[in-house]
């Protein structure tokens, strides 16, 4: 109860209600819930097919709900095309699969957005990319493309492009998931930083170590709904339902 | 047999002998490849000998008149030196003939200016389209030129013309068409499904034939664009419709998370197609796109059906001139090789911006 308590407090950064969304006779999500207050971190995780990354796409608009609402920094999702530019503008997201621009420098990947959507001088478009470059420690290969660096280090690339835009709201689609096991502590890392500076995130994520380091909730999707959402050290000691209480063993080997 | 032969040899010989003795192998190794090499080795020289006879040692160069054709078995070079005029710029007026070449030189020179990837800024958007405008001038007069119409354009420069109009028209209508057929509005969609394949499924000749002979008995006389205008509508769209389907190729082997990465930052949809997704699309399907403009650049000598006088009609009417005896070989040669300059210094250019981009991203 005090976790709602404090939502209220600080406001909510996304507000998720009775969502619902089908592809086809598919039905990917069935009245969701979900409210991120400011500042929030959230871990979503769930077995495969559950609705986790469609979930996560609807916030910025990557796939469209059909029925229920969200609200993203007090702005609702709707098809008005300007409303949605804003919010993706403000809502940076990280891909399983990095997702660079294979065409252009890791600098030059850091600085598109900023120049041709926040309308930034090409100069200070320079020095905020080497900024958020630095944060993610890999300034040196800012005249590299992406295709010359490792998965973490493009994963991190990634990272640092969605910073360039400043956004309020982090999402993290499986960021991990595509990289080999010693890149993983690297990019991990880079987001328990950002965590700790405070940003709202939301992270579909199966790095439980991680879940439990970094999140304030932890929720847990199947057959489209969230099935049970916890803080983590509850979630993890003593999960209440039976879908949770079964994938976690898988997923942690107990 | 041959083979450990030539390997006892190698192993006896010297160094050099031994590369020298490598690098043959490939034609000498076995009997059969010995027996190969030395047939193509007389072919080629018989024929290269053949050609030399006629294109040089037989041939009539100088004086560029009738008479020094008279009584040689080579080529008579001295027609083609001759009628060059004629041959490269057509009906022009002659007294008018710098300008149609000040444009041939204009046009080679932008192509070649806008070779450099490092060139590529909105501002050579602008720089195309006031070479255009001066083109146009220089080869139609007014302003303090003479007026010359179109019906009088011919050669080179109409090639030129027709190439360069037809391509820089045709690609951007192009670029729409095929973001078009895979756009999410199903009115764009089916209209330029319907364009593409209606264009696609006529062949060239009977789209010019449609605009300059058909177009006049529907259109008023007032609302006719001139013939010149109607070949080069016609080339256009017929350009756009192939190059589009090109590009379409490009396009679909970008994956999906490019343009959700772009989107997700903010970036609209002409935004996102411009910087992210048609830059990658067009750098792969650069050798496809390079043979369909060549395919293009050749295309434009159908316009001689249609009473236009491109490089090969002007060559045609240089031939019917009765004071010279006739040699087409020659002409056709001279012309084939302006053709071939413009295919094959095309065709280095494709495959300097394909090596280009390989290495930049390693």
């Amino acid at each position: 109860m005090k976790n709602v308590e404090r939502q209220t407090d600080r406001g909510a950064a996304i507000k998720i209600e009775n969502l619902g969304k089908s592809f086809g006779d598919f039905q990917a999500l069935r009245n969701v819930t979900l409210t991120v207050a400011q500042g929030e971190r959230i871990v979503i995780c769930g077995p495969s097919g559950s609705g986790k990354s469609t979930l996560i796409r609807t916030i910025n608009r990557l796939e469209q709900h059909q029925t229920g609402r969200i609200v993203v920094e007090g702005t609702e999702l709707t098809n008005d095309l300007k409303g949605i530019e804003k919010i993706r503008s403000e809502v940076g997201m990280v891909f399983q699969h990095f997702n660079l621009f294979p065409h252009l420098t890791v600098l030059e990947n850091c600085t598109l957005a900023p120049i041709w959507v926040r309308k930034l001088p090409r100069e200070e478009a320079k020095e905020t990319a080497m900024h958020f470059l630095r944060k993610v420690r890999i300034p040196e290969q800012a005249g590299k493309y992406p295709g010359q660096l490792s998965g973490g280090q493009q994963q991190r690339v990634a990272i640092a492009r969605a910073l360039c835009m400043r956004p309020r709201i982090m999402l993290f689609d499986e960021p991990t998931s595509a990289l080999d096991p010693e890149m993983i502590k690297e990019v991990l890392d880079t987001i328990i930083g950002l965590a700790n500076e405070g940003m709202t995130m939301v992270c579909v994520t199966h790095e439980m170590g991680f879940a439990q380091a970094v999140a304030d909730r932890v929720v847990f999707m199947d057959g489209g709904q969230i099935v049970e959402e916890n803080v983590p050290a509850a979630f993890f000691s003593s999960p209440r339902n039976e879908r949770t209480k079964l994938f976690l063993s898988q997923i942690l080997g107990q | 047999m041959a083979d450990t032969a030539s390997n006892t040899i190698a192993r006896t010989a010297g160094p050099d002998m031994r590369s020298l003795l490598r690098r043959l192998a490939p034609f000498f190794g076995t009997p059969l490849n010995a027996a190969l090499t030395v047939v193509l080795l007389w072919l080629m020289a018989r024929f290269g000998w053949l050609l030399l006879d006629w294109a040089v040692l037989k041939a009539a160069i100088f004086p560029a008149e009738p008479e020094t054709c008279v009584g040689k078995t080579g080529a008579c070079w001295s027609f083609v030196i001759a009628k060059s005029g004629q041959i490269l710029f057509g009906i022009y007026p002659p007294t008018e003939r710098w300008r149609a070449g000040l444009v041939c030189v204009l046009i080679i020179t932008t192509l070649v200016a806008s070779a450099r990837p490092s060139a590529w800024r909105p501002s050579l958007g602008l720089v195309w389209v006031a070479m255009m405008v001066v083109v146009l001038w220089l080869m139609g007069g007014g302003f303090g030129l003479a007026a010359v119409p179109t019906s009088s354009w011919g050669g080179l420069p109409v090639t030129l013309i027709l190439t360069v109009f037809a391509i820089g028209l045709g690609f951007p209508a192009a670029i729409l068409l095929a973001l078009g057929r895979r756009s999410n509005l199903p009115v764009v969609r089916t209209l330029s499904v319907l364009f593409i394949e209606t264009i696609r499924g006529l062949p060239l000749l009977s789209l010019l034939l449609v605009a300059s002979i058909l177009l006049p008995l529907f259109l008023p006389e007032a609302l006719l664009p001139d013939k010149f205008v109607r070949a080069l509508i016609a080339l256009t769209i017929f350009a756009a419709a192939y190059l589009a389907e090109v590009l379409r190729g490009g396009l679909q082997s970008i994956p999906s998370g490019q343009s959700e990465a772009a989107e997700a930052l903010g970036l609209g949809y002409w935004k996102t197609q411009r910087l992210i997704i048609l830059p990658q699309a067009i750098r792969i399907v650069i050798p496809a796109l390079t043979n369909t403009i060549i395919v293009m650049i050749k295309n434009t000598s159908l316009v001689l059906v249609v009473g236009l006088f491109d490089l090969i009609s002007s060559g045609k009417a240089a031939l019917s001139d009765p004071a010279w005896p006739a040699p087409s070989t020659e002409t056709f040669l001279f012309i084939g090789l302006i053709y071939f300059a413009l295919a094959f210094s095309f065709a280095r250019f494709a495959d300097f911006l394909e090596r280009s981009g390989a290495e930049k991203r390693g």
